[in-house]
């Protein structure tokens, strides 16, 4: 298995599983299961213990292992050398159990369906471009962006709301993006963090010829996960492009005066991507953009930036939903540490994020005290 | 025979109970270097009254009932000798009230060292209690439950000095009040001016009892933290030097390391010592009285102030401090186990001999280091080896270096600190055999079946008798 030579170096001293000032345990998995087992520790000593036959897989073993969110909480925290490994430790474990064909069946869908039908909703390719139908958003044709959506921004309700809500706010600010519809493909972030590393490069390099072909340069994400690939994956396999999260771009053109939105009296708190935040240090542009919009009051939920508590999505779980469930769901626990802070909205900056948080809304049944807005929504009503 | 299983599933639910192989794997082991030994159930409770039902429920059956905070002890102390219900405790991890008047926090039984500092520092900032470095998520009861030490052991003594109560549940399932709180709904004393029963529990690794609340003393909090080291190449005279710097009653903590790397440090023992003030006037006193204690030092060229980096200070003034975990990975193998008997300081210069030569003899990986505890009447003394978990032969090396030590500790008239079950025996032979068979009654009065973190200070085993 890869990284085979670190995986015995983790002391299970457990620094992975707190924010960086002991506040409160923040591994999303620990938190919920409880049982040392679901922490990065115990997963490190567990593959450990698989690798040496000393515990059989299982469907505990899997669930172990397919509940992490990949959040990078760890990585933030463990205080040994190899800490930035750790997330990719356990999913090197994932694709182990993946090429022995000894997966979740969650898992074993969600590949298929993306293998078979290029995205895990099992919609064709054609409804994937229907979200921009009627909009200002035009088909990419050598535009200075392709704007990228991705597979919930293109088939998720919610995801499609969030995708037009960004492109038109976008083309409102007078950047020229345009979006490949059917054309576009999944980016495979979460076919490789659930360990389909085959599927991921074959879909990475499916994009990446037809950036090439349409001559793409420079790419916006709506999705923190696909701008995590874009940025960290699709160089290694020839597709080097200039990459910006919408945030990013969004901030600059406030910096420009290009976005003046009207007042907005109102709390709001900012719920951090895992992928934009820690596994691509991007915490601020967000928070810029709010403290730009007048009367707006951004308030901090305690676990913020590098100490963010994950929306429980990530890892895939988005759509195999493991580690979904309960009262002690990341999502659930992410709402109410945002209803503490008194704010009024959550404003999340992925399109993933959003759909957790806002299930975890109506589970909660604080729809009257919470609701869950992407940045892009917030703008664009106030704009003139 | 009854289903225990489903019996404890019906006490703490279905989520919270596990008898799988991973589970069993996990819990059956501790980071150190002890042989595993696998339970047979791992459960999770919430509230006393689930750890009554469950320590009941093990009586009836004649099951080991084996109580876990983070299972940091490294002695295998909470592996669970004889099988049975490993208990882990930290769900119930609840700060249930701060007095801060009265000096203290009453926490409950799983609440981990990071989260008290955390809620401290953000609602009580002129308040802290005694962290130890050991990793935040170890829990303050299994903490005190050992005699652990903290950074405020050299002025207040160990962490168990600072209880001030307990609430306990007997090794027959009866929920007991410990101290104060037994009167009245403060926790201000865990026992003077009434007997003081909390030694019926503390220093007995859940032997004859679960902690399922624990009060500790708050002390003040300095706005002002500094660290200063002082070193010498003679550890003859360092006892000499611990004397002088408690004489002054102005360190907060003092601690004195010797390791070979980086080679400046090699063959020298740092008397590092931490100062607090709310000024800087006050720190600044602090130091130079300090300073001018360990003066005919400087003047016999024994010793000298060595200037702390920048890049280390901040390590130096972390709580708890990450680099004591970091040792783990110095031979890139993620274990070090130490032995830290508690010894009289003018022993340290033997023990900083005898850390040295195990190294060179078993060709390990060393540090020692001492803790001073109360103005100086003891100190700790860590014995710390790393090792390679992945290189087998390293670790009987290892162990075999930590045997010699506890064949060291008793011919220096030392205690061992969270001794390993051969400890154990050890100092029960040679213990004073009325003192033995106080503890025998005690620990079968307390536990008559034998279940509680059974193994451990257990009476029938060889050095009772």
């Amino acid at each position: 298995m890869k990284y085979e030579e670190i995986i015995h170096r983790c002391f299970r001293c457990g620094y992975c599983k707190f924010t960086s000032d002991y506040f409160d345990f923040n591994c999303p998995t620990y938190r919920k299961y409880r049982f040392e087992t679901y922490s990065p520790g115990g997963r490190m000593w567990l593959i450990r213990a698989w690798l040496n036959n000393e515990i059989e897989n299982s469907d505990r073993l899997q669930e172990i292992l397919f509940s992490c969110a990949t959040c990078a909480n760890c990585v933030e925290h463990c205080v040994f050398k190899f800490s930035e490994d750790l997330v990719n430790i356990f999913i090197a474990a994932r694709e182990e159990l993946v090429n022995k064909g000894i997966i979740p069946p969650e898992v074993r869908d969600y590949l298929k369906n993306v293998s078979i039908s290029g995205n895990p909703y099992k919609q064709p390719a054609s409804e994937r471009g229907r979200w921009a139908e009627g909009s200002i958003i035009q088909s990419y044709e050598g535009q200075e962006y392709l704007f990228y959506v991705g597979c919930v921004g293109s088939y998720d309700e919610r995801g499609r709301k969030i995708a037009r809500a960004v492109g038109e706010l976008l083309v409102k600010a007078g950047v020229s993006i345009g979006v490949l519809g059917e054309r576009e493909a999944c980016d495979g972030n979460e076919v490789r963090t659930l360990g389909e590393m085959g599927l991921f490069e074959f879909l990475a390099e499916q994009n990446i010829t037809l950036f090439k072909e349409l001559g793409v340069r420079k790419i916006i994400t709506l999705d923190p996960h696909a701008f995590n690939a874009f940025t960290k994956y699709y160089p290694d396999l020839g597709g080097k492009f200039q990459v910006y999260h919408y945030t990013q771009i969004l901030e600059s053109l406030f910096k420009k005066g290009a976005l003046k939105p009207s007042e907005y009296n109102v709390k709001v708190t900012y719920h951090d991507p895992c992928y934009l935040g820690r596994h691509n240090g991007e915490y601020e542009a967000p928070r810029e953009i709010l403290n730009s919009i007048p009367g707006l009051e951004l308030i901090e939920m305690e676990q913020n930036r590098e100490n963010s508590f994950c929306c429980g999505g990530g890892g895939g779980n988005f759509f195999t939903d493991i580690l979904g469930g309960g009262s002690d769901s990341p999502n659930r626990v992410r709402v109410r540490q945002a209803l503490e802070t008194g704010a009024e909205i959550i404003v999340v900056a992925c399109p993933l994020c959003a759909k957790m948080l806002e299930d975890a809304v109506k589970a909660e049944e604080i729809e009257d005290s919470l609701e869950v807005l992407d940045l892009a929504e917030i703008i664009i009503p106030r704009l003139p | 025979m009854a289903d225990v299983g489903k019996l404890l599933t019906d006490i703490v639910g279905k989520d919270y109970v596990s008898s799988e192989p991973e589970e069993l794997y996990f819990y059956s082991r501790d980071p150190g270097l002890m042989p595993p030994h696998k339970p047979d159930y791992v459960v999770m409770p919430d509230t006393a009254e689930q750890i009554q039902e469950i320590v009941r429920l093990a009586n009836r059956e004649k099951i080991p009932v084996v109580p876990m905070g983070a299972g940091l002890a490294l002695t295998g102390l909470v592996i669970p000798l004889k099988g049975g219900i490993v208990v882990d405790m930290k769900r119930m991890n609840r700060i249930l009230y701060v007095n801060e008047i009265g000096r203290y926090a009453l926490v409950e039984g799983g609440t981990p060292q990071g989260l008290l500092k955390s809620y401290l520092e953000k609602n009580y900032p002129r308040l802290r209690h005694s962290i130890p470095d050991a990793p935040p998520t170890a829990t303050i009861a299994a903490n005190v439950l050992i005699h652990g030490q903290g950074r405020l052991t050299q002025q207040y003594g160990f962490n168990s000095d600072m209880v001030a109560g307990l609430e306990v549940v007997t090794g027959t399932g009866e929920l007991c009040k410990i101290g104060s709180c037994a009167l009245s709904g403060d926790w201000f004393s865990k026992g003077a001016p009434m007997p003081d029963l909390s030694g019926l529990f503390l220093g007995w690794f859940g032997a004859t009892g679960i902690i399922t609340k624990v009060a500790v003393k708050l002390y003040p909090r300095k706005s002002l933290r500094d660290v200063e080291i002082f070193v010498t190449d003679n550890e003859d005279l360092v006892p000499e030097m611990v004397y002088e710097i408690t004489h002054t009653e102005m360190a907060e903590d003092i601690l004195i390391f010797t390791q070979p790397l980086p080679m400046m440090f090699k063959d020298n023992h740092h008397v590092s010592f931490y100062i607090t003030g709310d000024t800087d006037e006050e720190l600044e006193f602090k130091r130079k009285i300090i300073w001018h204690c360990l003066d005919r030092f400087i003047k016999s060229k024994d010793g000298g102030f060595m200037g702390v980096p920048p890049v280390m200070k901040p390590v130096l003034l972390e709580s708890p401090q990450r680099s004591a975990s970091r040792l783990a990975d110095v031979k890139k193998g993620g274990g070090f186990e130490y032995s830290g008997p508690i010894i009289m300081v003018d022993k340290y210069p033997d023990c900083a001999r005898k850390v040295k030569s195990l190294a060179e003899k078993y060709d390990l990986a060393y540090s020692g280091m001492g803790r001073v505890i109360d103005a100086g009447h003891c100190m700790m003394f860590a014995f710390a080896f790393a090792f390679n978990r992945a290189d087998e032969d390293m670790m009987a090396r290892t162990r075999k270096a930590l045997e010699e030590v506890s064949d060291f500790v008793l011919k220096i008239g030392g205690l061992y600190w969270k001794p390993t079950v051969d400890e154990q025996r050890m100092a029960l032979e040679k213990m004073d055999s009325n003192t033995r068979r106080l503890m025998k009654m005690i620990k079968n009065n307390l536990d008559p079946n034998g279940i509680m973190n059974p193994g451990n200070w257990e009476p029938g085993t060889r050095g009772w008798n």
